[in-house]
């Protein structure tokens, strides 16, 4: 055998094999032995360097959590309470015991979110807006955690275009829309919908989630 | 004709895909996250009596459209009520979040017995 073909044999193997990969299916163990019926959803703590990501995200995030069946406490009335309990950061109010949130909310779980990235790099006729997070589900009365999550999510202000003129007349319009709205604050819808959903290692249904939707 | 006929049964196929991709909502949602949104971006342009108004109406809508209104929407509407100094609304709105998600009740209670304390 030549040692050409050979190594096209080679690549023709490692492809089907690469195609057979599935993921381990997710644990949800911990899930299934702490279901929670409500979420509190503290604001995520931000490591990007663009300080709107805070509140632009937790903007973002009840109704994805909402429609797939749980209770989500109101997220502004939330950081309200605890601020004026002399929690001023998302950083401190990640350190609040749960005991204490379970005592003063009444949550069966905490959402703690982590965005690592935020926000939106521009170039000469498009930008690029990424928006990344980390996310942990805690049990509120033992302390587990009952599930773990990230996503990524990267879009192009460029992707809807149809060429440089389409993508002139786009760039026109998103920064009229953009003047007043942050394009990294609908990216994060997009990458909550990409971390709860079930087909991607996400959350259980929660209570509320109509029965004769389940798939 | 057949390639007419093969066009339409992919289309169906193509929008069956789309809309198994999501489906529709449960709540009615209206203006509530969008409103807590601008409560940060644009705290003066976001007065306690504009967003009151926006969410009476979508409130109406819900009604409507026969959808429940969402988690924190009641709880949101009374927080404005109460920055509007209309403490028997909120109230209202705070019992009625109660009502309608029994989890909400430890934070009700709470957020009732801070109006009447404050």
């Amino acid at each position: 055998m030549s040692a050409r073909f050979f190594n096209l044999w080679i690549l023709i193997v490692s492809l089907a094999l690469a195609g057979c990969v599935t993921r381990k299916p997710y644990d949800y163990t911990a899930f299934r032995a702490h279901p929670p019926r409500s979420i509190v959803v503290l604001p995520p703590l931000n490591q990007s360097t663009d300080i709107k990501g805070t509140y632009s995200y937790l903007s973002t995030v009840t109704r994805p959590l909402a429609e797939m069946g749980y209770y989500v406490f109101p997220v502004a009335e939330v950081d309200q309470l605890m601020k004026e309990n002399g929690l001023p950061t998302a950083g401190e109010m990640h350190q609040v015991p749960l005991n204490k949130i379970g005592e003063i909310i009444g949550a069966d779980s905490v959402l703690y979110v982590t965005l690592t990235k935020y926000g939106s790099k521009y170039e000469v006729l498009s930008s690029v807006t990424t928006v990344a997070v980390d996310a942990k589900l805690v049990d509120v009365k033992t302390g587990v955690t009952i599930w773990e999550g990230t996503a990524t999510v990267q879009q192009s202000s460029g992707d809807s275009g149809g060429g440089i003129i389409g993508a002139l007349v786009t760039a026109a319009a998103t920064q009229i829309v953009n003047s007043a709205t942050d394009p990294a604050h609908d990216v994060s819808s997009l990458a909550n919908y990409q971390l709860f959903t079930p087909k991607n290692y996400g959350l259980l249904y929660g209570p509320y989630f109509p029965k004769d939707k389940e798939q | 004709m057949g390639n007419r006929k093969i066009f339409l049964f992919f289309s169906l196929g193509v929008a069956a895909l789309m809309t198994g991709c999501r489906s529709p909502d449960v709540y009615y949602w209206g203006h509530y996250e969008n409103l807590v949104y601008i409560t940060y971006t644009k705290p003066d342009k976001a007065t306690p009596e504009l967003q009151a108004s926006i969410m009476e109406e979508d409130m109406h809508k819900a009604i409507s459209a026969n959808k429940p209104l969402p988690p924190g929407f009641h709880a949101h509407l009374g927080n404005l009520y109460y920055q509007m100094g209309k403490t028997d609304l909120a109230v209202q709105e705070f019992q009625k979040e109660k009502a309608q998600f029994p989890e909400s009740t430890v934070f009700m209670d709470r957020l009732i017995a801070n109006l009447t304390t404050k």
